[in-house]
């Protein structure tokens, strides 16, 4: 069984989602008062433990500049690439041209896949169609592809956002694998070998 | 904010709410399959009912209004590329999606390897 420090780990872990169904709560009647904390706060409880869900693992780590830096970033993503999207609905002689990407990423941890698949998904012209997370790779159906350097271009834009995501709030080992100063742990490297196998006879 | 500076900020963003808003529909009817079409129909609209959202709170700038504004985004943003995976995936599964329009499909060659 675990002992008592994981355990305590485990309850800590789920506070985080709890503040935030508080916080929402509280958002959903639009003020602050103390009943409304009250009510949240067993609102939550209750959601918490009857809608029981896979612990996450939090980074444990938060930065706040980097984390507003990548919210401004997506939200002129967004802004942009809705026009974008836009104007190829309504522009005169459409030529379709797609492209179904498998776009590997470096991080490890669950949350920061799911993240950057948000990310990358609510910003217009680029779909997830499956993730494997074996080996945190994202295959995106990416509208208007024309060329290998569009895809080129693509590809880094989301790594880009994985990276502003990661120093936002990833975790230490995360940051440092981006830098490149610490390549792979031995069971991340072991897992992406394990992922890479069918690839590989794929190839051949 | 004097009133014209007012009724220009209403006018700039609700008109580009319903301009995204009619473009997703003209996508809708015009992209070739349901991938793409999917493009038009689940994403210039989160710009359109952001820009629609911050006229209402701006209108209304309460705290109350502004908190509700943010929870409705927040929550657009959250469902909204869920339900496009979704449906992607099914319609990717069961093969209703034209080849000939991508130019590469990196799902297909890795899940196909031989």
């Amino acid at each position: 069984m675990s002992t008592p420090r994981e355990r305590l780990a485990a309850v800590g872990n789920q506070i985080p989602p709890l503040i935030a169904l508080i916080v929402l709560w509280m958002l959903l009647w639009g003020e602050f008062s103390w009943l409304n904390l009250l009510v949240g706060l067993s609102v939550g409880l209750i959601v918490t433990v009857a809608f029981y869900l896979v612990p996450v693992q939090l980074s444990g780590r938060l930065h706040p500049w980097h984390t507003l830096v990548f919210f401004v970033r997506l939200l002129r993503d967004i802004v942009r690439a809705s026009v974008d999207v836009a104007w190829l609905a309504v522009k005169p002689g459409l030529t379709t041209s797609n492209a179904i990407l498998a776009i590997e990423l470096r991080t490890r941890s669950d949350l920061i896949l799911t993240w950057t698949a948000v990310a990358t998904s609510i910003v217009p012209g680029s779909i997830v169609v499956d993730i494997d997370r074996e080996s945190s790779t994202l295959f995106l159906h990416v509208l208007n592809m024309h060329s290998a350097r569009d895809i080129e271009r693509f590809r880094r834009q989301v790594l880009d956002t994985e990276r502003r995501i990661v120093r936002g709030f990833g975790s230490r080992e995360d940051v440092e694998r981006m830098r490149g100063v610490r390549p792979e742990n031995r069971l991340s490297a072991r897992r992406a070998a394990r992922a890479d196998r069918p690839l590989k006879k794929g190839l051949s | 904010m004097s009133v014209l500076t007012h009724d220009i900020v209403t006018a700039v963003l609700v008109l580009a709410g319903a301009a995204m808003c009619l473009a997703a529909g003209v996508g809708l009817i015009r992209f070739p399959d349901v991938l793409s079409r999917l493009h038009a129909a689940t994403k210039p609209q989160i710009f359109g009912l952001m820009a629609v959202t911050a006229d209402v709170a701006i209108n209304n700038l309460s705290v109350g209004t502004v908190t509700l504004v943010v929870a409705i985004v927040v929550f657009q943003a959250l469902t909204a590329p869920m339900a496009a995976h979704l449906v992607g995936r099914a319609a990717y599964d069961t093969e209703h999606l034209h080849p000939e329009l991508l130019i590469v499909d990196e799902l297909r060659d890795r899940r196909a390897p031989d």
